[in-house]
């Protein structure tokens, strides 16, 4: 009996929330417990591995050296992509990635890039001609729901677990040197989605929440309370009056997360 | 002739559990006269009868059992029901409107839509058909309110208890009435919504710990306990 | 970054890691880490860190794939773009088609396929870190994946692979071991029926070598298999009580 909330559950989930409260006794702008474990896969430069209630995501950086965008020569590479592999859920089908793992890596890679949170000039060997690519790969282990933000915070997290080996130039060509720098991060975005639930607002909806809310907005904010990237999604609405409240809340919570996080 | 395993020990799959002149029963399999595991469970022996008793296991239908499921699809003259098996299942309009199908009279949404739980009996199910559902009975039909809870359907029995000892113990302490779908599908109704996550409590708790002795103490007193501590979080 | 290294087994007989030449490398086994899967386990195997998940047995979809008198069972064997030394594209490449395919025909010798008439069985197994052995290692994973998700089954499935590298034949090829040694043969292997279900080679071998081979793969197999009980039933035992005789109620 997977996919399908029951109508008695709908009802449920709208009868708590009209009195504040949801199904696991959160209220409205609590998230669930979160875990998070750096350098879980060592033959990757970077890694680490979140548990936001019982969602699952591991994400693992590979940094390979590259050739830059022809429009940015001075600058090196960043490129996220997303598997929603079938493991995670039984709604997940092996194959190309589709529009819901596509969003996802492009929201996580806005947030990161928006918020410049990698010196990419730092990435540079030979401008114009050899730059380093940095790799996030997001993989999703076990869906119960906001993958957005366990996959930006195993990103964050990963990229500040990240080491590039050293080098040198000699005679033009690369040599790799023993050692290792950390990847350069200037910025911690914290990325939060809010799911709308008939006239409520819910930070980090649950499968069963996002199964029967009418839209969410995810919103990223750098270390100076900027916001850097927003996401509506859902086939719903919000009004602008609740966009601004959502945007309150995103700011008050990314606040307290920043602070445990030390970020 | 040998029985290799005491009773009550945890088997998996594969493992050798007796030879000869035995009768090989629940989730066991015979080769060469020697009666292996099927499954990951806890060996049982009544006379000359092996047994394992599943620990987790999924529901294949019969016939005459309740089960509880959610409409999934409405056809042209029926729904398709997920009653939490491999197979899905099948209930005709003419079942449900105790009549023949009128399809220009009958808005079959109006009666069932997809995401409406219902608590059915198997009429028939067979390796070449998926099984079908009826309602026309009394107790049986659409659920309004309650919480739905999935245990392995092996366990139902020890869910029950004793001539229902188990189940009528946790009826009463929590106030709160149950149906048990053999499909390992549970219905809750309590007079609150805390009343009825405490016997999703205890319920998940008879699963988790059915192989053991003593549990329907234990579960009575878990109940006691979290009623009286309720009692004192409220007075404070 | 990795330089060729000059010998892959000293003069005292011992491997790149220390290990002497019938030693497996460590094995950790944790079943039933996927909250929506059906059945699901973790394995460490040497540096390997996979993870396998079942979900089934389902209605099959499309329908025309459905059998009549059986089960159908599916596999997708994958590797994360983060799993190896040189990212690798996450599109299936047709390596890991073909050992999706013998994953799945180590499999279904143990599961009793005959039980669920027009059902299907989905096996998915995803390498998070590879390191010499991943199909192996996928077999030992995603037969307890299947255990746990209730299916019946005559036996467990587990793999393991014997090579040779310079003139030993050795036990549980590492990732070095495996490009630059002379042979690979992975075995899967249903202990209690003594049935091989998975049987490769790569590489040359004696006849003599090749027998020794596959009697240490045998070998290495029997004892992952005691391990791979314990993680089934540790998932499976109760916290605090043991197993006694039920009281009378």
């Amino acid at each position: 009996m997977a996919s399908i909330v029951t109508r008695v559950k709908k009802k449920q989930i709208s009868e708590l929330m009209d009195k504040k409260k949801r199904m696991d006794d959160r209220d409205l702008t609590d998230y669930r417990e979160m875990k998070i474990e750096q350098g879980i896969i060592e033959r990757a430069e970077g890694s680490a591995r979140v548990l936001l209630g019982k969602t699952e995501v591991v994400v693992g950086i590979k940094i390979e050296m590259g050739e830059p965008f022809p429009d940015t020569p001075n600058d090196g590479v960043l490129t996220v992509n997303a598997e929603l592999t079938p493991i995670a859920s039984p709604k997940f089908e092996a194959g190309p990635p589709d529009e819901m793992s596509i969003e996802l890596a492009r929201i996580v890679d806005r947030g990161i890039r928006e918020s410049k949170t990698i010196n990419t000039e730092k990435l540079v060997i030979e401008p114009g001609k050899k730059v380093f690519v940095v790799f996030v790969d997001i993989y999703v282990l076990n869906h119960d729901g906001n993958l957005i933000d366990a996959a930006a915070f195993a990103a964050m997290s990963a990229l500040l677990n990240t080491k590039m080996a050293n080098y040198e130039i000699k005679d033009g060509e690369v040599q790799i040197k023993p050692g290792y720098e950390q990847l350069p991060i200037r910025k911690h975005p914290i990325t939060i989605t809010i799911a709308k639930i008939g006239d409520k607002l819910v930070v980090d909806p649950s499968l069963e929440e996002e199964e029967v809310m009418d839209a969410r907005i995810s919103m990223a904010i750098d270390d100076d309370e900027n916001i850097c990237a927003i996401q509506k999604g859902g086939s719903g609405y919000f009004e602008p009056d609740e966009i601004f409240e959502a945007a309150k809340i995103v700011k008050a919570k990314a606040k307290e997360i920043r602070k445990k996080m030390n970020w | 002739m040998p029985i290799f395993l005491e009773k009550r020990q945890l088997v998996t799959p594969g493992d050798l559990i007796a030879e000869g002149e035995y009768v090989a029963g629940e989730n066991t399999f015979v080769e060469k006269s020697k009666i292996y595991a099927a499954r990951v469970g806890i060996v049982e022996y009544e006379n000359k009868r092996v047994d394992v008793v599943a620990l987790k296991a999924f529901y294949v239908p019969r016939p005459g059992d309740i089960v509880i499921g959610t409409i999934t699809e409405v056809g042209f003259n029926g729904w398709t029901v997920d009653i939490n098996s491999p197979y899905i299942a099948l209930l005709r309009a003419s079942d449900v409107l105790s009549r023949p199908f009128k399809p220009q009279k009958d808005d079959l949404p109006q009666v069932l839509d997809a995401g409406d739980l219902v608590v059915a009996k198997i009429v028939s199910y067979d390796r070449t058909h998926d099984p079908q559902l009826t309602v026309a009975e009394p107790g049986l039909g659409k659920i309004t309110r309650g919480q739905i809870i999935k245990i392995t359907p092996t366990k139902i029995p020890r869910v029950i208890g004793k001539k229902g000892s188990m189940i009528s113990m946790i009826k009463q302490e929590t106030g709160c009435n149950i149906i048990l779908g053999l499909n390992g599908v549970v219905l809750i109704t309590g007079k609150t919504l805390e009343d009825e996550q405490l016997a999703m409590r205890a319920l998940l708790k008879v699963e988790q710990e059915s192989h053991t002795s003593g549990l329907t103490d234990r579960i009575t007193q878990m109940l006691k306990e979290e009623k009286s501590n309720k009692e004192e979080n409220k007075n404070e | 970054m990795n330089d060729k290294p000059e010998k892959l087994i000293d003069k005292k007989g011992l491997r790149l890691d220390g290990r002497k030449a019938d030693e497996l490398r460590p094995v950790k086994l944790e079943v039933g880490v996927i909250p929506n899967a059906d059945g699901s386990a973790y394995i460490e195997h040497g540096k390997n860190k996979i993870l396998a998940a079942v979900y089934g047995p389902r209605e099959v979809h499309p329908k025309h794939l459905a059998l009549q008198d059986r089960t159908v069972m599916r596999c997708r064997y994958h590797m994360a773009p983060f799993s190896v030394q040189e990212r690798k594209s996450p599109a299936p490449s047709r390596r890991e088609i073909e050992v999706s395919k013998v994953i799945r025909e180590s499999l279904e010798p143990a599961v009793f396929m005959e039980y669920y008439p027009r059902t299907m069985v989905n096996v998915f197994v995803e390498v998070l870190q590879a390191d010499g052995g991943t199909r192996c290692a996928s077999i030992t994973a995603a037969a307890l994946a299947l255990a746990d998700s209730g299916i019946p089954m005559k036996d467990l499935v587990v793999a393991c692979a014997a090579g040779k590298v310079e003139d030993t034949v050795v036990l549980d090829l590492m990732d070095t071991e495996d490009k630059l040694g002379a042979a690979d043969v992975p075995v899967a292997l249903m202990p209690n029926l003594n049935a091989v279900t998975l049987l490769q080679m790569d590489g040359t071998l004696t006849h003599e070598e090749f027998e020794k081979a596959v009697n240490m793969a045998i070998e290495g197999c029997k004892q992952i298999y005691v391990m791979q009980k314990e993680a089934l039933k540790k998932k499976y035992m109760n916290v605090s009580e043991g197993i006694k005789e039920e009281a009378e109620e």
